[in-house]
């Protein structure tokens, strides 16, 4: 059978402009700034007929390089990949946004794409408006969304409102009219890209629902999220990006494990090397994440009887006041086990307030007898609360968790559940 | 390349590849979004005057604000005569009806890329429908300002200061009116496009519409221009509407003439080298916005 998206050597080139000389003399300014009208009206000739010029202090980089794969009639495909990885390039390409520098995609069908949710939605419109001007915006006919107006409605649960400006709608509310004016729209191929990581859990869970139901009446899907659990329960195949790249196409479960994997230098430790650290992160510079054991050793594999350190190294080119390091620990499936960070407590609250420039290193103690056994992701974040988010890796490093000597396992049956605590139990005869 | 190539021969088919050469035009493209057209336009009207107190009517007291302030000091300060001895606000109303028009549609479809940089960093569509959407919203603002016009004519009828009538001059406002829509369409494709790259654009159209207002005869009358410069005065195209506007509904001696055939000329290559250059950067939008 012939596939509904083929794509082929696929790349995207994007120009970004670099950061500007640090010390000029007015004179060179000046200079600049007379010749500087010139030069950009000669590469904006030159780029009206096609070609494509540098312009001093830009430079090239390949968000995605050398792509092939291709989709099946009916297939739900899985994308993942950390930021940058270039997942979103590519739905941007497949969705017509952004053309690609080279190679070309071959599309069967209307691809409808929810990276678009709520685009078009004007503030002082009514519900009903809006639904009307998004669906046009969408590509849908008039007559088309006539007849599916009430479904549209009840499905956004805000049949009460839907005479009501949007700018008096709550966020939840919005997003659920957006997300089922697009989920209506009943493309062949649906893109979604991470519109789950909004919205309360009820709606959520709609949301999936939905995508699982234009799976089943035999559509394709292409789906990228950041949640290993969405993409395990409803992909059964997955590619992996990495830095542009096709790094690998396989069933989900693999390609989930291989990326959370990924990236990680030595087992049981991320070092960040500055080239990875974003700009924007400054003064905040990440050096390393690493899991320790009870003995001090670097390990990726712990024991749940044990105690596991976990200590966070970085540096402060400035001195920072407010600054909170985060942990996230979640199942790789993708559900979060627990979120602490490094000032939680009052008294350290207070005495960290201020952190002068220099290095540091956070650490905790994740207590014995307390996960079950099983892969867990951590994730880092350093901000300050309501002010800035410096830098975040959701998943900067993975572990396994090794049950032996655990409570229970007399019995060789797995125990579901996350956590894996010794509980006091008491039997009396009565 | 060669499967693709099967493939594409079959019906709803796209193919997504870099374009090498000069896009073509699309128009069909447009058409199939004719829909999204006017619900852009339909959206820009809605909310247009949307939390003003006095709504609707500012289609009406923009012009007729500038009227009076016209009147004031261009008509009685200044003594700039009106043709035929025709009053001067009626004069300078005439022209204001097409020059409210054409410079709210330059200004607000200039910026119509850069206010929606969500859709096009977001969806597809063809993004002519932005220049266009704004560029045709003003015209209920024109058709109202318009029933105001025959409010004013009246009054100088009724008072005896001037003697307006109906003749079948009238007809030609219809094309009168195409040309300011394409001329303002056509600067805006080339300044909308322009913006999304430069943002200096921004600053560039508030004394873009002083200058064009100045070599336009909105306060003056053309006849007041040395007849050799007559033929480069008309390379406006806008000179060419609002001298038409007045010969179709005030019977100045500015009626279609050499000049006007030039005013056409000029607002078709206007408006076919701003589509071509629109289209040809149009690819890059989502890119550089």
């Amino acid at each position: 059978m012939e596939p509904v998206i083929l794509v082929e050597d696929l790349g995207k080139r994007y120009r970004i402009g670099l950061a500007p000389q640090k010390y000029r003399t007015l004179s060179e300014s000046i200079s600049q700034a007379i010749s500087r009208p010139f030069r950009l009206a000669g590469a904006m000739l030159r780029r009206s007929v096609g070609q494509d010029v540098l312009q001093p202090g830009e430079e090239y980089i390949w968000a995605l390089q050398d792509i092939n794969f291709e989709i099946q009639h009916g297939q739900v495909l899985g994308i993942i990949g950390r930021n940058g990885a270039g997942k979103s390039t590519l739905l941007k390409i497949l969705s017509r946004i952004t053309e690609p520098t080279t190679g070309s995609v071959t599309i069967r069908g209307r691809v409808g794409s929810l990276l678009e949710v709520g685009t078009g939605f004007h503030p002082e419109l009514t519900g009903r408006e809006n639904i009307f001007l998004n669906g046009a915006i969408l590509g849908m006919r008039n007559a088309e969304i006539e007849r599916k107006f009430d479904e549209i409605v009840a499905f956004s649960e805000v049949e009460q409102f839907i005479d009501t400006p949007v700018k008096r709608y709550s966020s939840g509310m919005y997003l659920r009219l957006a997300f089922a004016v697009a989920a209506h729209l009943e493309p062949e191929i649906l893109v979604v890209d991470e519109v789950l990581a909004v919205g309360d859990t009820e709606f959520q869970k709609k949301c999936l629902g939905k995508m699982g139901d234009v799976a089943r009446e035999g559509r394709t899907v292409l789906f990228v999220s950041h949640n290993m659990s969405a993409i395990l329960r409803l992909t059964q195949e997955s590619i992996v990006l990495e830095k542009g790249h096709l790094m690998m196409r396989a069933a989900s479960a693999e390609a989930v494990d291989y990326y959370l994997s990924a990236g990680n230098a030595k087992a049981g430790e991320r070092i960040w090397d500055a080239d990875e650290v974003p700009a924007e992160a400054a003064p905040f510079r990440p050096i390393a994440l690493r899991l320790r054991d009870k003995t001090g050793k670097v390990v990726d594999t712990v024991r749940s009887v044990e105690p596991v350190g976990i200590e966070m190294e970085y540096e402060l080119t400035a001195p920072l006041t407010g600054l909170r390091i985060g942990i996230y620990l979640t199942t790789a499936r993708g559900d979060q086990v627990l979120t602490s960070f490094d000032t939680d407590d009052q008294e350290r609250f207070e005495k960290h307030g201020l952190r002068p420039a220099g290095r540091y290193v956070s650490q905790c103690v994740l207590p014995p007898d307390f996960l079950n056994g099983g892969r867990y992701v951590l994730g880092v974040n350093a901000g300050s609360y309501r002010v800035r988010r410096y830098f975040m890796d959701e998943q900067a490093l993975t572990f396994n968790v090794d049950t032996s000597g655990a409570p229970g396992m007399q019995w060789a049956e797995p125990r579901p559940g996350i956590l894996r605590p010794r509980l006091e139990w008491k039997i009396e005869k009565q | 390349m060669a499967r693709a190539e099967t493939l594409k021969n079959e019906p709803n088919t796209i193919v997504i590849r870099p374009t090498k050469s000069w896009t073509a035009l699309n128009l069909q493209d447009l058409w199939f979004y004719r829909e999204l057209i006017y619900f852009m336009t339909w959206r820009d009207l809605k909310v247009r005057y949307k939390q003003t107190a006095l709504g609707v009517s500012w289609a009406v007291i923009q012009p007729f604000m500038n009227m009076v302030v016209f009147s004031i000091f261009f008509g009685g300060l200044a003594h700039i005569p009106a043709d035929n001895g025709i009053p001067y606000p009626i004069f300078s109303f005439v022209a204001l009806l097409p020059w409210t028009l054409f410079t709210n549609a330059l200004n607000n479809a200039s910026r119509s890329l850069v206010t929606h940089q969500n859709m096009i960093t977001k969806i597809y569509f063809p993004k002519l429908v932005l220049p266009l959407a704004s560029v045709l919203s003003g015209l209920v603002d024109f058709l109202i300002a318009f029933v105001v016009l025959i409010g004013i004519a009246l009054y100088y009828n009724l008072t005896g200061q001037a003697h307006i009538t109906i003749t079948a001059a009238l007809w030609t406002l219809i094309p009168f009116l195409l040309m300011a829509l394409m001329t303002a369409l056509g600067i805006a494709m080339w300044l909308s496009a322009l913006y999304v790259q430069y943002h200096d654009v921004g600053y560039i159209l508030p004394f873009l519409s002083a200058i064009l207002q100045f070599v336009s005869p909105v306060v003056y009358s053309t006849t007041m221009i040395p007849a050799k410069w007559q033929m480069i005065y008309a390379l406006n195209p806008m000179a060419g509407v609002i001298n038409g506007f007045r010969w179709a509904i005030l019977g100045t001696p500015t009626g279609p003439d050499t000049r006007l055939v030039i005013s056409a000329a000029v607002a078709v290559v206007i408006l076919v080298t701003g589509m071509i250059y629109f289209r040809r950067m149009e690819r890059t939008f989502a890119d550089t916005i």
